[in-house]
């Protein structure tokens, strides 16, 4: 058994640990919040643009938009939506198991894949497997702006004007309550129309200014870009919240851990009593 | 009482505004244009500049970097970019995109200055002085 001293600096360390771990936990719980009120900003923005994608899908207009279009697929782009710090459970190893069994589909499939990676950690990860990446941003912190995805949405959005992909998916995580995040992997683009609205069923158009390229040319963009931005913000409240469960769970384990370590440390202190009381008390005996 | 329209305003990172109005009054790009009720759809890009919507005498004002305008009957819907946007910007963050890519393949660390990144911020710090003159000329 391990002597009563290095079981004392064993428990200080852990108890160490157990502060910080503590102290993240305390600081992912209120980043959550704040990552969640962002959601919240962020979300009457992206509900307007999908309306707006609706109306247009029924609009009977003479120029179809290529993002409106599906065509044969031999390549598909991927976003992938990562955190920039690690520390926060399984949330990205979900994820990155998702994309692969996503990859694999699309290579069973005949597909080539291109990526797009959002965050260091996806970076790291892609990087090490040798995908092809062809576009990356990171260190967007907890207050993303549009402006640092303009750039990583362009990349993709180009190969697809080019034809070197043919459709576009974002893998990111859900955020559907503090406990719980979904992997999710959508299509943007080709732009598929949902929900149907009756008032919308007549023939009817939009006027174009200046012309119907150019204004859905921006237009589809922005939309592109609205998804995108959408699951980042998204992500990075997933993010919190689990880094703020797994901090929980590290801090009661340290706790536990402490526990053991306590008794362990009181056994071998007692033990080590009796030892010597029974030294004196034989000792006396012999005497 | 006049008739009126609904009028939402949102950008990216919040919603602006959300109510009604007897018109509205945006900066397309082909020129101002005036929206009332029971406007034919219309869909257009907005330049930089101030949206009025005029209400019961009061005119509200708000500042835009450019953004979109959708017109149906009952609504207008403007979305507004959070970012001053050109073709040049757009370009020089495309590039930026492909560098970050380019680095972590070649597995050496991201170059925090070059020149390319250097005249793209250049550009959009003279662009941002650019719109806060205007912004001040309109005030």
């Amino acid at each position: 058994m391990a002597s009563g001293k290095e079981i004392r600096t064993k428990i200080v360390s852990v108890k160490n640990t157990q502060k910080i771990t503590r102290a993240m936990e305390m600081v992912a719980a209120s980043k959550m919040r704040r990552a969640q009120e962002r959601m919240e900003h962020s979300r009457p923005y992206a509900n307007k643009m999908h309306q707006v994608i609706n109306h247009l899908a029924y609009a009977h207009s003479e120029y179809k938009h290529a993002y409106m279009e599906a065509r044969e697929v031999k390549r598909v782009g991927v976003i992938i939506v990562s955190s920039d710090r690690g520390l926060c459970g399984g949330l990205n190893t979900n994820l990155f198991k998702t994309t692969l069994s996503s990859m694999k589909e699309w290579n069973d499939q005949g597909f080539e894949v291109d990526l797009c990676t959002i965050g260091n950690k996806a970076a790291g990860f892609f990087r090490r497997l040798s995908s092809n990446i062809i576009g990356q941003a990171s260190d967007l912190g907890d207050r993303p702006k549009l402006e640092d995805i303009i750039g990583t949405v362009k990349v993709m959005l180009d190969k697809y004007n080019e034809g070197k992909i043919d459709k576009l998916f974002i893998i990111y995580n859900k955020f559907i309550n503090t406990m719980t995040q979904q992997q999710t992997v959508q299509q943007i683009v080709p732009i598929t129309a949902d929900e149907k609205d009756e008032k919308l069923v007549h023939h009817w158009d939009y006027i174009y200014e200046p012309t119907a390229e150019d204004v859905l040319e921006a237009l589809l963009i922005r939309y592109v870009e609205s998804l995108v931005y959408q699951a980042i913000v998204e992500n990075i409240a997933c993010e919190q919240s689990a880094r703020m469960v797994a901090m929980k769970s590290a801090s009661d384990n340290a706790g536990d851990l402490i526990g053991d370590l306590e008794l362990a440390y009181n056994k071998a202190r007692q033990a080590a009593i009796t030892q010597e009381l029974s030294e004196i008390v034989s000792g006396a005996a012999a005497v | 009482m006049a008739m009126t329209i609904h009028v939402d305003i949102v950008s990216a990172e919040a919603a602006i505004f959300s109510g009604l109005a007897e018109m509205v009054i945006a900066p397309a790009v082909q020129g101002e244009v005036g929206i009332m009720p029971f406007h034919t759809p219309l869909l257009t890009p907005l330049k930089e500049g101030s949206i009025r919507l005029k209400k019961d005498d009061t005119e509200e004002s708000f500042y835009i970097s450019g953004g979109m305008l959708e017109v149906q009957p009952d609504k207008v819907t403007i979305l507004s970019d959070t970012a001053l946007r050109t073709k040049e910007l757009d370009e020089a963050a495309a590039v930026k995109a492909k560098d970050n890519a380019e680095s972590i393949l070649a597995d050496s660390k991201v170059s925090g200055f070059d020149q390319a990144t250097a005249q793209a911020e250049l550009a959009r710090a003279m662009l941002e002085l650019r719109a806060i003159e205007k912004l001040r000329h309109i005030k």
